[in-house]
């Protein structure tokens, strides 16, 4: 049904200082309307999208943060925090759009190859931003939103581990909508994990001798059960940005029936058109994904 | 005469109507993205007729040897079209490609590979090492995949590593296998071709459809749409393009 549940609110003070000048005001009022009107097409254009299948689970591969600083003579940090930004942007469209779980690769175990100043300012970066987001009005509190940290935390320094695993219970109890940040991870290691623990967890050690040939070996199942991301359904899409065509080691084994989209544009420059045209893609292509999702 | 029944049905069919406008402007905004794809369809088919008739001369000269591996991924109904997977192949011959990995989830191509193999003249099937043999100018190594290679591999090589474990009398609780252990029993289960540098895919969709995860990692993934409509010049343009992708490996 079309109705606007919550009405489209938008705080002055967010865009209006108290101490404004007549002038000041009527930009002010302009500027207000102009958010409100933004706003409302938002909701509208998520009205008509919503008569379509929407997709559980969007997967976003945040590339192009250091050449969007570069394009814009900023420092490379700041490139790194216009992709946080981003990504909080995102975040709000696909929670309002109706997606429940999201995930981003935020940090890959490849890029500890990078300059270590580097590797230290994205870590203080995320110490930061996981901060940010377990205070009161941010967006984990106004979507109910459970975090996961993906990936093999035991790579990371203390810090980061402590405020990663400190985020995860501060969250544990919430299930609206689901973040899982991948950090320290790739697919290849997290299927070496997965298996190493269905090998742990196996019997077989147990088993007397002549009973061996008849002890379940380990399926696929058991592998599954241990992956990182099986706190989580597949996702239904993987979005990379700044147009590159390849999953860099990115959820390897959940994408088999997940289309992969490479908008040219960087992760900072990533809009909400971008999203609505994935959707609208993802739409036209559901059946056949769920025909051969259903295969055996 | 109005009675509380015609205001309660008014009052229904008013209710009703912000969801069915709704679905009208839903159905139109897909019906001028089905205009639009129509359209760069058209375009698709004329840049398809200049490439192949050699007027973009950009596309004569491609570095071929820069493609080591390209790996083809065809949805299993598609891949019944033996025919045109013989023709793609001969294609993917004159253009140079000397390794080539088929994938298809339920083992279509697999299944018919003595009949690819035989009707194509420079062809030989993949075995284990192949991909450090120098070929001469006309021969082509096809490896045949399908989902047993995928997902069913790994649990393979891990049941392989599992048994490894017991037979040495190690602790289960304490043994933790590397990556390159897990490539090593991967090729000791019959599943351990290269990765492939750029990937294909015919089909609806731009998915892998299971492909070998473990060889997947740094790939090029590529659409090409379905098998019915390939086209000579969308594959020389994919190659061509990836032969200018530079990547940097997450440094």
């Amino acid at each position: 049904m079309f109705l606007i549940r919550k009405p489209c609110q938008i705080h002055s003070n967010q865009l209006c200082a108290p101490d404004n000048t007549m002038e000041k005001e009527g930009i002010c009022k302009f500027k207000q309307l102009f958010s409100y009107l933004g706003c409302f097409l938002r909701k509208f254009m998520f009205s008509i999208l919503s008569v379509g299948p929407i997709p559980d689970h969007i997967a976003f591969i945040m590339d192009g943060n250091r050449r969007f600083a570069k394009k814009r003579h900023l420092l490379e940090g700041d490139g790194h925090k216009a992709g946080y930004e981003s990504l909080i942007s995102i975040l709000n469209y696909c929670y309002q759009l109706g997606v429940k779980y999201i995930t981003v690769y935020a940090f890959s175990i490849e890029n500890f190859k990078r300059q270590p100043e580097e590797v230290q300012l994205l870590m203080d970066l995320m110490v930061e931003k996981i901060e940010d987001l377990l205070r009161n009005g941010s967006i984990v509190d106004k979507y109910g939103m459970r975090l996961y940290f993906v990936g093999n935390l035991g790579l990371l320094s203390s810090t980061v581990r402590a405020a990663a695993e400190k985020a995860m219970q501060a969250t544990a109890h919430n299930s609206r909508a689901v973040l899982l940040i991948c950090v320290a991870y790739t697919s290849s290691n997290e299927m070496v994990h997965a298996v190493n623990q269905a090998i742990r967890k196996n019997e077989f050690d147990s088993v007397e001798e002549e009973h061996i040939e008849k002890v379940p070996m380990i399926k696929i199942n058991d592998i599954k059960r241990h992956m990182y991301m099986s706190v989580a359904p597949d996702p239904d899409i993987v979005i990379r940005s700044s147009g590159e065509t390849r999953l860099s080691n990115f959820l390897l084994w959940q994408t088999a029936y997940s289309p992969l989209y490479s908008p040219t544009a960087l992760w900072p420059e990533i809009s909400i058109w971008h999203l609505i045209w994935v959707v609208l893609d993802f739409q036209r292509k559901y059946a056949y994904l769920q025909k051969k999702r259903k295969q055996p | 005469m109005v009675t509380t029944d015609s205001i309660r049905r008014s009052s229904a069919r008013i209710a009703q109507m912000p969801s069915f406008a709704l679905s009208v402007l839903w159905f139109l905004i897909h019906l001028l993205i089905s205009i639009f794809f129509i359209v760069l369809g058209i375009a698709d088919a004329v840049e398809n007729y200049l490439i192949s008739s050699g007027f973009l001369k950009r596309y004569d000269a491609i570095n071929v040897g820069k493609l080591r591996y390209l790996a083809i991924v065809v949805d299993s109904e598609d891949a019944m079209q033996i025919n045109k997977a013989l023709k793609l192949l001969q294609w993917l011959t004159d253009i140079g490609v000397k390794h080539v990995c088929l994938y298809d989830s339920e083992g279509v191509l697999k299944k018919s590979k003595e009949i690819i193999l035989e009707r194509l003249s420079c062809a030989k099937l993949y075995e284990e090492g192949d991909e450090k043999s120098v070929l001469d100018s006309k021969t082509m190594i096809i490896e045949f995949t399908s989902q047993s290679d995928g997902k069913e591999a790994l649990v393979r090589a891990a049941n392989l590593l599992l048994k490894r474990l017991r037979s040495l009398g190690e602790n289960q609780e304490e043994k933790i296998f590397t990556e390159a252990q897990m490539t090593e029993a991967l090729k000791a289960v019959g599943s351990g071709g290269p990765e492939p540098d750029l990937l294909l895919v015919y089909g609806p969709a731009r998915c892998h459809l299971g492909f070998p995860a473990w060889r997947l990692r740094y790939t090029e993934i590529v659409h090409m749409g379905p098998l019915d409509s390939m086209k000579y010049g969308s594959l020389l343009k994919s190659i061509y393009n990836f032969t200018l992708v530079r990547q940097n490996y997450g440094k």
